[in-house]
């Protein structure tokens, strides 16, 4: 039998558990727990600048590595400094575990120093948080945190640590639970039999279908059975922006991603599709336009693992509540030796398709001339030429990233990671700092803008600390691109507070901390730089690129229009 | 629609707070609430009624499904169930007023719990659509004040809400 305090415990329950890094920031409650750290060196910490971080840094890497993402904050700003990166993971389904620091259980209530309920304050954010009431309890609530973040359709977990429970004087017994039971939690491991019969009848009668995946697909682990799957049948796929990657971008079948910044083919498929197969997406408004015109001919068959995505937005024929995986793996057995009903309606359908493809070809935007700005579009471009469309790509939030997820072709799940359905500025770098952790000999690029960079750019000195070598890619437009895009579109261009005066040399800003920093401004000089930034994968390099601010994201929907109504560029409409 | 939705939900602290903030942040409503310990003291039974199209009332049930704290939970006007609410209503009862309030009193089969020499305290229990009644029937007399409890429910028959 071992007793251990309730600070040795948690960091003995990290390593037992396999946790590689945890992210963080000391502070008064969370002191016991850093002693304790510090008297162990099986689990690394990471310190950062902000708490923010912390929570972008473990999220990224739980996004690349597929393992829930662990954080340390202390009480009251600590904690709260990580509300937004726990938003972020909510709403983009990551696992993480989220340990704070509280003040010391006779002080709850007293608004004691740095005391916030931040049990309260992140109730709605969460996918469920625990306070430590026992010192004992502390291996068992760890790994119900634990469970709860990774299983089913995954979510951060809070769990909130008075003082006193961590206190080095009272010792406890310390066994590793392996198991963990809840009576209320129990996620689905399989679909409805019945049900995916019934969706892959659908499926072999279409004569117009269209898959639409999201990052169920990606979370899930289900891209290769999904490849398969859609291999076998012929039909056409599009992802949302958070399941890039799941289904190779390079691929005839694929249409690249749909929505408001969808591509022009994706759309207008969805628009004209009569079998929509959504796995693992959740018609988010910013993919479905509006809704009451959405995709008017067409049945819908939605595979989730969480029952509350199914008919919240969009109502489902045939809903199937499962794990995209194993649902997948059972359509594909069904659909064996099953020729699809209409070839000859399928051959058409693809005929209208690259009908579409061929309109917008070559007509995305227009490369910049020699002696003119670079557009950002090309600069994405050459980017993904010259990491040969293998690099991890984060972003931050706004014009950049939609170009991004447009301009680099990705051919493997987990390669975009981006903040989806939060849209939070500040995501990019502190989300490639904790990738590039995991995978340091993979090219790791952040690309942000000069607005989104300078919410999160302390981070450098966290890069410097523990030699962390991403490339950050800034497509400087000095200006925030996306709300200059609608100001122009919605508000006679009236740019109220959408652009940056003041802004720093960032030149010598990144030669403060000892890193190399290239400024590009000409089409020349653009391909030798990032040659030179991605020459030495262990170097941080920032990269400013000077690029063109009057540049808008096209396609765009039009707002409270169906999935085919889009502008095409800044004189085009459909 | 009104809908009268029964939950088991675990005895811990904050959970209520979940269900309840679930409510609002969702964009639900709730019109009356009402929780107390079950015969399990690990439980609590807490039942809710609210109103919304089946659309809606699917999301809320998904949703709360989805809360961990919640281990089971019943849409009981799905099928035939009981509803019953208690409430405490104190009315003036002076002069003639007194007698007719007894008469009332009476006809609701409710009760008189306490008595001063100028209002009556009265005890009714049954759904939500005799409280209402009754209120009704006491509005001229002069109602002082009202106590509800909110609704709570059960199935009619076999059907059982339990681990």
């Amino acid at each position: 039998m071992e007793l251990l305090s309730g600070a040795d415990m948690i960091a003995r329950f990290l390593k037992d558990e396999g946790v590689e890094y945890i992210y963080g920031y000391p502070g008064g409650a969370a002191l016991h727990i850093y002693d304790a750290l510090f008297r162990q060196d099986s689990v690394k910490h990471i310190l950062v600048r902000h708490e923010q971080a912390a929570t972008h840094a473990a999220d990224g890497y739980a996004r690349a590595s597929g393992k829930p993402g662990v954080v340390l904050v202390t009480s009251g700003p600590g904690a709260t400094n990580a509300v937004t990166g726990i938003a972020t993971a909510y709403m983009d389904s990551i696992p993480m575990v989220v340990l704070c620091g509280q003040v010391a259980s006779h002080l709850i209530g007293e608004d004691a120093f740095q005391e916030t309920d931040i049990v309260g304050v992140t109730r709605p954010i969460v996918k469920h948080s625990f306070s430590i009431r026992h010192p004992s309890e502390i291996p068992e609530v760890l790994k119900k945190a634990f469970y709860l973040a990774s299983t089913g359709r995954p979510g951060p977990v809070v769990v909130d640590i008075p003082k006193d429970m961590t206190a080095p004087t009272e010792r406890y017994e310390y066994v590793y639970p392996k198991k963990v039971k809840l009576r209320s939690y129990n996620p689905v491991t399989r679909g409805h039999t019945g049900q995916i019969k019934k969706a892959v009848e659908l499926m072999l009668k279409a004569k117009r279908p269209v898959f639409y995946t999201g990052g169920g697909v990606v979370t899930g682990k289900a891209s290769e059975g999904l490849t398969d799957l859609v291999k076998r049948l012929g039909f056409p796929i599009t992802t949302t922006l958070m399941g890039i990657g799941a289904y190779p971008q390079s691929d005839r079948q694929s249409l690249g991603w749909l929505g408001m910044h969808g591509s022009y083919e994706s759309n207008m498929a969805m628009h004209h599709a009569d079998l929509i197969i959504a796995i693992g997406a959740r018609f988010d408004d910013r993919v479905t336009n509006n809704t009451s015109k959405f995709c008017p001919t067409a049945k819908i068959i939605h595979v989730d693992v969480d029952p509350s995505s199914i008919s919240k937005t969009v109502r489902a024929d045939v809903p199937i509540v499962g794990p995209a995986d194993s649902v997948i793996s059972e359509m594909i057995s069904l659909v064996q030796g099953h020729p699809i009903a209409h070839p000859e309606a399928l051959a058409e359908w693809w005929e209208k398709i690259d009908g579409w493809r061929a309109d917008r070809h070559g007509k995305l935007y227009e490369p910049s001339k020699p002696g003119e700005m670079l557009k950002s579009q090309e600069v994405v471009e050459a980017l993904c030429r010259v990491t040969r469309g293998e690099a991890y790509v984060t972003t931050d939030v706004g014009q950049h990233q939609m170009f991004a997820a447009q301009y680099y072709k990705f051919e493997k799940p987990n390669r975009l990671i981006t903040s989806g359905g939060l849209g939070t500025m500040g995501f990019g770098f502190p989300a490639a700092m904790g990738i590039k952790q995991n995978f340091p000999d993979d090219d790791v690029v952040c690309v942000t803008g000069e607005g989104s960079f300078q919410m999160m750019m302390q981070e450098l000195s966290t890069c410097k600390q523990y030699g962390v070598g991403v490339k950050i890619l800034n497509l400087n437009n000095a200006s925030l691109g996306m709300v200059r895009q609608w100001q122009d579109l919605n508000y006679k261009s009236r740019h109220a507070h959408s652009y940056m005066e003041s802004l720093p040399d960032f030149h010598m800003l990144i030669e403060a901390y000892g890193f190399t920093a290239i400024t590009v401004t000409t089409q020349d000089e653009l391909e030798p730089a990032l040659e030179r930034a991605f020459a030495n994968k262990h170097e941080l390099v920032f990269l400013d690129v000077k690029v063109d601010p009057f540049e808008h994201v096209y396609p765009m929907q039009v707002p409270l229009g169906s999935m085919r109504d889009m502008l095409l560029s800044k004189t085009e409409r459909t | 629609m009104r809908h009268i939705i029964s939950i088991l939900l675990e005895n811990e602290p904050g959970a209520l707070s979940r269900v309840v903030g679930l409510f609002s942040q969702r964009n639900f409503n709730i019109e009356t609430l009402n929780v107390a310990p079950t015969e399990d003291p690990s439980l609590s039974r807490l039942t809710v009624t609210t109103v919304g199209d089946d659309r809606v009332i699917e999301q809320i049930t998904k949703h709360l499904n989805k809360l961990i704290d919640v281990v089971k939970l019943v849409d009981l006007t799905e099928g035939n169930h009981i509803e019953r609410e208690l409430m405490l209503v104190k009315v003036k009862a002076l002069g003639a007023a007194r007698d007719e309030v007894k008469r009332t009193v009476d006809i609701f089969r409710a009760q008189i719990v306490d008595v001063t020499p100028s209002l009556y305290t009265v005890q009714i229990t049954g759904d939500a659509a005799k409280l209402d009644a009754f209120l009704q029937a006491m509005a001229p007399v002069g109602i002082l004040e009202v106590a509800r409890t909110g609704v709570s429910g059960i199935a009619r028959g076999d059907k059982v809400l339990s681990l």
